[in-house]
């Protein structure tokens, strides 16, 4: 929260965010408006009055960081509410897609794009700039009833998660001698999510690696169902997740190397909780952002309130290096 | 054009020779006539048979092409008889058999509820029960069949899985086949009763008072009078019910599990074929791709094994088919 209240420019905007955060979505009076008040932006969004831009600002992508790009457009309406903004979930990589073909003007990502999706921009002469929005964190994830795995490393996840586990790793005590002979149940993200992306990259050395005989999902939901049914249960997803059924799961500490990390909001944002820990992004097509008054001031709306919206959404804020970086960047569109 | 229909109608009917009961007749009558509301009418009512023959046909096609594309890359033996399932991994293969074992599970332990509590309610409804019991009832079952599928799916993931672990003791996955089929079963119950019951009460009363006659109490007049007498329509009964769990979707995806593997027991999960493409149709597979195909691939085994069981069927319906 700190890292925001020293950059909103107006106090209407922490007004609005504050009124929708709080319940309703009643009528909101729109009068204070985004009006630059002199403030940190001399020469900033200046030019649109507050409450009179009209437009769309099309957002599509990561269902991880839809949460967030949602919460930042319902703010945004009751600032702006002759902007329509459209948030679609059709995972990282389909949003890029869209993104490099000009549909959207912002692409929701778990990762950063990758060089073939870059091309893919580059050919459609798509220009984009890549923001760090928020701070994510893999969560692992065992029933309550599970009291041997308090810390698994990184080899360990890897034995359990391996494409050669298919079929042979069926039991804990395959993970490591001392666990007890109980039949592992494994639960996952669905292939088509950045989260499994990240997951397989990070656990088995290269993306989409994975054994094939769990139960895949998009919907994180029945993870959480699975493994707070099966004693044996284990399954990956975002912290969030984590946290809003942290009465039926029990989250693992993980060893990447440097003695075990439990995650948390401190351990994401300062890097120590490796190699699970990673930043979420937005990619703004720099040509709409320049262009075109809404999409400009949904996306300074955004970052201006991110700590917010970050923890709305249940994911972590950023540091303030991150926050100015993102800034500088965006400063530098507006030309 | 109703009220031309109507003219006509009441015209067939005044007339000495014609009779209203001969339709034939009454058909003749209305192809020769020349008035434009009524060849209109006729059109219309052609379009719309022709539509769902039309619809049919589209499916079919829609379906073949990507599925065609599909064993163009992946032969049909190794389509039907591999055991591996993995379409959308890294490491793929193509074996549809641990979605059909997951069907297969799903299905007869939907049977299992459904075809003896179904047809017994239909015997009670039919045979035991009063007018005014019957009248009640009878809707009230069908009110079960109006339960939106997506509510029997987490009734049976929230409810009915805990119950069967942890009241009954019977081991399970949270996911799992067991719950799911039982839990279709009562779903399907209202369609097999309803059904079996109307070729039930359409058994002519003579053949009761026969039965009654001959010395035979209710329960065996019921069981082998009635009960054979309806018994293609009953079978029909069935097959709607079988085709009904082949092709339900929400309950299995809900509450079945995820898994493609070979289910050997109905205590563990599995995906079903239908369950497989709800799930895969969420994803964002490129158009074209062997993975989008497989939805097709997948389908199209889905439809043709609903056609066959629809010929059984109909053979059976035929052969056991009693005319009064």
């Amino acid at each position: 929260m700190s890292t925001a209240v020293t950059r909103i420019t107006a106090a209407a905007i922490a007004a609005g965010l504050a009124l929708t955060l709080a319940a309703c979505g009643g009528d909101q009076t729109p009068s204070g408006g985004t009006t630059s008040d002199g403030g940190g932006e001399p020469t900033g969004a200046a030019t649109e009055g507050g409450g009179s831009l009209t437009g769309t600002v099309a957002a599509d992508g990561s269902s991880t960081v839809a949460p967030l790009t949602s919460a930042a457009a319902t703010a945004f309406r009751d600032v702006e509410p002759g902007v329509n903004v459209t948030v679609a979930t059709s995972g990282t990589g389909g949003g890029f897609k869209v993104f490099c073909a000009g549909e959207t003007d912002i692409s929701d990502a778990s990762r950063p794009i990758k060089d073939e999706e870059a091309q893919a921009c580059a050919d459609a002469g798509v220009e984009f700039t890549e923001i760090v929005i928020a701070n994510d964190g893999l969560s692992v994830v065992v029933n309550p009833a599970n009291d041997w795995a308090q810390c698994l490393t990184v080899e360990q996840l890897n034995t359990m998660w391996a494409p050669e586990a298919e079929g042979t790793i069926t039991s804990w005590n395959q993970i490591d001698p001392s666990f007890p002979d109980v039949p592992l149940d494994l639960y996952g993200a669905g292939t088509d999510s950045g989260t499994f992306d990240y997951f397989t990259g990070e656990i088995n050395g290269e993306e989409g690696a994975t054994r094939a005989d769990y139960t895949p999902s998009e919907d994180d939901n029945v993870t959480v169902q699975g493994v707070a049914g099966s004693e044996g249960g284990v399954g990956y997803f975002g912290l969030s997740y984590y946290e809003e059924n942290s009465d039926v799961l029990k989250l693992v500490d993980i060893d990447g190397g440097e003695g075990c990390v439990t995650p948390s909001r401190e351990t994401v944002q300062d890097g120590t909780y490796t190699p699970l820990g990673r930043p979420l992004f937005i990619y703004v097509n720099n040509a709409k952002y320049s262009d075109n008054p809404a999409v400009q001031a949904f996306i300074d709306f955004y970052l201006e309130n991110e700590a917010t919206i970050a923890e709305e959404a249940l994911v972590i804020d950023l540091t303030d290096e991150q926050a100015t970086t993102a800034r500088t960047e965006l400063d530098s569109l507006k030309g | 054009m109703s009220s031309s229909i109507a003219r006509t109608a009441g015209r067939v009917t005044g007339r000495p020779s014609g009779g209203a009961s001969s339709a034939p007749a009454g058909a003749r009558i209305l192809r020769s006539s020349t008035r434009r509301g009524e060849s209109a009418a006729l059109a219309a009512l052609r379009l719309a048979a022709l539509l769902s023959v039309a619809i049919t046909v589209g499916i079919v096609v829609s379906l073949l092409i990507p599925a065609l594309d599909f064993f163009r890359e992946v032969p049909l033996g190794e389509f039907l008889t591999g055991t591996r399932w993995t379409p959308r991994f890294a490491d793929a293969s193509y074996g549809v058999l641990p979605l059909v074992t997951a069907t297969a599970w799903a299905t007869l332990i939907a049977l299992a509820v459904a075809v003896p509590f179904g047809i017994g309610a239909a015997i009670y409804l039919s045979e035991y029960a009063p007018t005014r019991v019957r009248t009640t009832l009878k809707p009230i079952l069908e009110l079960l069949a109006g339960v939106p599928t997506v509510v029997f799916g987490y009734f049976a993931l929230l409810w009915v899985t805990p119950l069967l672990r942890d009241t009954l003791g019977i081991t399970l996955k949270p996911f799992n086949l067991l719950s799911a089929g039982l839990v279709m079963g009562a779903m399907i119950i209202p369609t097999v009763a309803s059904i079996s019951e109307d070729a039930m009460s359409a058994v002519p009363g003579e053949l009761r008072q026969g039965s009654a006659a001959l010395g035979a109490n209710r329960m065996q007049t019921s069981l082998r009078v009635v009960v054979p007498a309806a018994f293609s329509g009953i079978v029909a009964a069935i097959v709607l019910g079988i085709s009904r769990a082949v092709g339900e979707t929400m309950i299995v995806t809900i509450a079945g599990g995820q898994q493609a593997q070979m289910v050997r027991s109905p205590g563990q999960g599995g995906a079903t074929m239908t369950a497989f493409i709800a799930n895969a149709a969420l994803g964002d597979s490129r158009v074209g791709s062997l993975e989008y195909n497989t939805l097709y691939a997948v389908g199209l085994l889905l439809f043709a094994l609903t056609l066959v069981v629809n010929l059984v069927a109909i053979q059976l319906v035929r052969r056991f088919r009693q005319e009064y």
